[in-house]
C-alpha cells in the first residue's frame, strides 16, 4: 500500500530525513518510534504533503501512485489521513460543518453524492455510536477552546468519519491521560480493517499496549536504525533510546 | 512554493460599463451648478436654499486628513456633479425603463421584477444620480409606508423632509457631508408610520456608471413610534482608471420604541493590482435613537472601494435605546479602509454593541477607528466592543484606534481585541482533510466573520459570503 524509498526531506534548508525506506502493507499497523528530533513527525508531515517541507530525494508510492506528486488535498481524497500532533483551531466553524465539508470534498472527488446537512447528521450519529462517543464536540468550533485531550479525540473522530485507507497518527498519545488514551486507542482499533493501514508515530511505548503494531521502526537522526516486532517497543521502554546509535544502521 | 500569497488576482466582476446616453453637467462646482441640479430635480425654493447654505459652509471647511489612508489630492472642480440616463424613466412602470438599464441591473443580480416579491424586497435602484425604479410602491403604500426616491419625497412629502433632513447629519457636519448636502442628486427616502412593521425589506441599489462623475446620494429613513424597518443597501461601479468620488450621507431616525436595521454590502470597484482606479468611498452614516427604547442596528460588509472612510454611528438619545454596529471590512490589492463607528450615549440605560472584523490581504491596509462616548446624563450606560483583525500574507496591515470617553462613573465598558493570521498550518489542516486551499481560506474567513454575517438578512448573508470569497480569491495559491 505504501512504499517509501530513500526519502530525503529538508525544512528551511536543513535536512531532517536522510534516506528513509519503509514498506507498509494493507491491514498492517506500523509504529515509528524514536527520540525527540529524530524526524518522526517530519515523516508524517511529508507523507501528508505539508508545504513547509521539501523532498530532495527518494520516492513514495501509495496504492501504485506517486504520492509526492499529489497536492495535500488530493492525498486526503485518496484516503491519506494525518491525525495532527497539534491540531489547529478554526473559529466560528462548527466541528459538524467542518467535517461535513471535508467528507463532501472527499466524496465529490470519488464521484459519490455529497451529503446534505440532514443526511450527514445521521452518518455522524452512526459513527459516533460506533466509537462509543457522544456528540458534545460537534457543535463547538473546530478545536477552539478544546482541551489537549479533546483535540486529540477530535482527530480520531475525524478519522472515524473520513474512513481513510492510510491513517498516520502523529503523537496522538501525547497529552492524554490513561483513560483518554484507552478510549482513543479503542476507537482506532475498531476502525482497523484488512484493507486499511495505520502508521503510529510515538515517543512512548504505552500507546502500543493498546494499539498493537505489527512492525516497530526506530528513527534516529533521520534514518530508520532498527526495525522489529512488537518486542522492540518493549525493549525501548526498558532501555531507552541511547543504545541505538545511527552507526548501528543495518544495511 | 508556499501557499499564502497569490489570490487577489480575481477580476472585478461588476466592472462593465453600460452604453447608455446620459446627460452630464460639465465638471466643476459653483452656486450655478447647484442651481442647475436643484432645477433639474424640480425642487422647491427651500431645498435650494438649504443646498446653498451647505455649499457656503463647505467652502469654509477643509478636507479631513486624520484618517489612516493615503491618496492624491482630489480636484473638486474636475468632477461632474450630475449625471442621469437621458431617457427620463417613469417611476411606476418598469416597461418604460430603458431596457439597457434593466439589463444592467439584471447583470448585477438585482432583478427589479416580480421575482423580488418572493424575496420580500422592495428595491429602489439609483443609476448614477437618478433613481430609476422603485418597486412595490403601491404595496407599501397600503401600509402607509413611504418608500421613494428622495427627489420625489422633497416634492411630495416636504414636511417630513424639512423636519428630518439634516437633523442627524447637519449640512455643516463635516467636509464630505457638506459637499453632499450641496450637491446630492438622489437617494432613497423611507417613512414608516406609527406602529407599522414594514411588510417588506426595503432595498436600494447604487450604481455609478458615467465616468468622471461623483455619486452623492442621500438617504433618509424615519421610523415613527413603535415601527420596525429593515433596509438593505448594495453598490457597484464599472472599472475605470481614474478614481471616482462617492460621498453619501445616510440619516436614520428612530422614535419611541422603533427599530431600524440598516445593512450594507459595499462592492464598489476597488482599483487594480497596482492601486490604479477605484472608488473613494467617503461616507457619513449616522442614526439617532431619538425616542425611548428605540434601536438602530448597522451591519456592513465592505469589500470594495479603493479607499473607505466610513463610520456608521448611533446617537443614543432616548432612555434605554440600543445602538449596534456589526462590520466586516476586507482590504486586498492596494485597498485602504478606515472604518468603524461612534456610539454616543446620552440617555439613561443606553446600550451599545460593536463587533468589528477587519481582514487584510495583498497590500491592503485596514483600520478600525471607533469612539464610545458616555455623556454625563447617561446613567447606567453599557458598551461592549470587540475588534478582531485577520491578516492574510505578510504585506498587509491592520490597525486599531479605539477611543473611549466616559463622563459618567456608572458606565460599564468592555473591550476585546484580537489579531490573528491565517497561517500555513491552518490551510494545511483544511487541505489534509480534503478541502482545496481556496475552500479552506473561505471557511476560515467566514468563520471569523460569523458574528457579523448572522446579523445580515438571509439573502444578503449569502451574497456577502460569496463576495468575500471573490475578494480574497488569489490571496492563497
Amino acid at each position: 500500500m505504501l512504499e517509501i524509498k530513500n526519502l530525503h526531506a529538508t525544512v528551511e534548508g536543513k535536512e531532517i530525513l536522510k534516506g528513509i525506506s519503509l514498506s507498509v502493507k494493507a491491514g498492517e499497523v506500523h509504529a515509528i518510534m524514536g527520540p525527540n528530533g529524530s524526524g518522526k513527525s517530519t515523516l508524517a508531515q511529508v507523507l501528508a504533503g505539508h508545504p513547509a517541507y521539501q523532498v530532495t530525494d527518494g520516492s513514495v508510492t501509495y496504492q501504485g501512485k506517486d504520492l509526492l506528486d499529489m497536492a495535500p488535498e488530493e492525498r486526503a481524497r485518496e484516503g491519506v489521513f494525518l491525525a495532527f500532533q497539534y491540531p489547529v483551531a478554526i473559529r466560528g466553524v462548527t466541528n459538524a460543518y467542518f467535517l461535513r465539508s471535508a467528507v463532501n470534498a472527499v466524496r465529490k472527488a470519488r464521484g459519490l453524492e455529497e451529503y446534505d446537512p440532514i443526511d450527514f447528521l445521521d452518518v455522524l450519529r452512526d459513527k459516533l455510536k460506533a466509537i462509543g462517543w457522544d456528540d458534545s464536540l460537534m457543535n463547538r468550533p473546530v478545536n477552539d477552546g478544546f482541551s489537549g485531550g479533546e483535540k486529540k479525540r477530535n482527530e480520531i473522530l475525524q478519522l472515524a468519519v473520513l474512513e481513510p485507507r492510510l491513517a498516520l497518527l502523529d503523537e496522538t498519545d501525547s497529552g492524554l491521560d490513561i483513560d483518554a488514551l484507552k478510549t482513543v486507542a479503542e476507537a482506532v482499533n475498531r476502525l482497523r480493517k484488512p484493507d486499511n493501514a495505520t502508521v503510529v508515530v510515538t515517543h512512548y511505548q504505552r500507546l502500543l499496549n493498546y494499539i498493537v503494531p505489527d512492525r516497530v521502526h526506530v528513527l534516529a537522526e533521520g534514518r530508520i536504525v532498527k526495525s522489529g516486532g512488537r518486542e522492540l517497543a518493549l525493549e525501548l521502554e526498558s532501555r531507552g533510546y541511547d543504545w541505538i546509535k545511527p552507526e548501528a544502521v543495518v544495511a | 512554493m508556499t501557499t499564502i500569497e497569490t489570490q487577489v488576482a480575481q477580476p472585478y466582476k461588476y466592472g462593465f460599463v453600460t452604453d447608455i446616453e446620459s446627460e452630464v453637467v460639465p465638471p466643476g462646482l459653483s452656486e450655478d451648478v447647484i442651481r442647475i441640479i436643484s432645477e433639474k430635480k424640480g425642487e422647491p425654493e427651500w431645498m435650494l436654499d438649504w443646498r446653498l447654505r451647505a455649499y457656503r459652509n463647505w467652502l469654509k471647511l477643509t478636507e479631513p486628513h486624520w484618517a489612516n489612508v493615503q491618496y492624491p489630492k482630489i480636484d473638486y472642480q474636475a468632477i461632474s456633479y450630475y449625471a442621469a440616463p437621458k431617457k427620463k424613466p417613469q417611476l411606476e412602470s418598469l416597461d418604460q425603463v430603458d431596457p439597457k438599464l434593466l439589463e444592467t441591473f439584471e447583470k448585477l443580480g438585482i432583478p427589479i421584477s416580480e421575482r423580488k416579491r418572493l424575496a420580500g424586497v422592495a428595491v429602489d435602484a439609483v443609476f448614477d444620480s437618478v433613481s430609476v425604479a422603485t418597486t412595490f410602491g403601491a404595496e407599501l403604500r397600503k401600509h402607509g409606508v413611504i418608500f421613494c426616491p428622495i427627489s420625489e419625497a422633497i416634492r411630495e412629502h416636504p414636511d417630513l423632509v424639512k423636519q428630518y433632513l439634516g437633523s442627524v447629519v447637519p449640512h455643516n457636519d463635516n467636509f464630505f457631508a457638506a459637499l453632499n448636502s450641496a450637491v446630492f442628486t438622489d437617494g432613497s427616502f423611507a417613512y414608516i408610520p406609527k406602529g407599522v412593521r414594514c411588510p417588506l425589506e426595503l432595498s436600494t441599489y447604487f450604481r455609478i456608471n458615467a465616468s468622471a462623475t461623483g455619486q452623492f446620494e442621500r438617504t433618509l429613513i424615519i421610523a415613527d413610534e413603535g415601527s420596525h424597518v429593515s433596509y438593505l443597501e448594495g453598490c457597484s461601479a464599472p472599472m475605470r482608471d481614474e478614481n471616482q468620488l462617492h460621498a453619501a450621507v445616510v440619516e436614520l431616525v428612530a422614535l419611541d420604541n422603533a427599530t431600524v436595521k440598516y445593512s450594507t454590502v459595499q462592492n464598489w470597484y476597488p482599483g487594480d493590482e497596482e492601486g490604479k482606479g477605484g472608488i473613494y468611498n467617503f461616507v457619513t452614516k449616522r442614526g439617532k435613537c431619538a425616542g425611548k427604547n428605540s434601536k438602530i442596528s448597522w451591519t456592513q460588509v465592505e469589500t470594495g472601494s479603493a479607499i473607505t472612510w466610513k463610520y456608521p454611528s448611533c446617537i443614543l438619545q432616548g432612555d434605554n435605546s440600543i445602538g449596534e454596529f456589526y462590520s466586516v471590512a476586507v482590504t486586498s490589492r492596494r485597498q485602504q479602509a478606515d472604518t468603524g463607528t461612534k456610539m454616543i450615549h446620552l440617555g439613561k440605560n443606553t446600550r451599545s454593541t460593536i463587533v468589528s472584523k477587519g481582514i487584510s490581504a495583498g497590500r491592503g491596509q485596514n483600520t478600525y477607528r471607533g469612539l464610545v462616548k458616555i455623556m454625563k446624563g447617561a446613567e447606567g450606560a453599557r458598551n461592549y466592543s470587540q475588534c478582531d483583525s485577520m491578516l492574510i500574507g505578510d504585506q498587509c496591515g491592520a490597525h486599531t484606534f479605539p477611543y473611549i470617553d466616559v463622563r459618567n462613573s456608572t458606565a460599564i465598558m468592555e473591550h476585546e481585541a484580537s489579531t490573528s493570521k491565517i497561517g500555513e498550518d491552518q490551510i494545511f489542516y483544511c487541505r489534509q482533510r480534503g478541502l482545496s486551499a481556496e475552500d479552506g481560506v473561505s471557511m476560515i474567513v467566514n468563520g471569523f466573520c460569523k458574528e457579523v454575517f448572522r446579523e445580515l438578512p438571509m439573502e444578503f448573508a449569502v451574497e456577502a459570503q460569496r463576495l468575500l470569497g471573490i475578494s480574497l480569491e488569489g490571496s492563497v495559491g
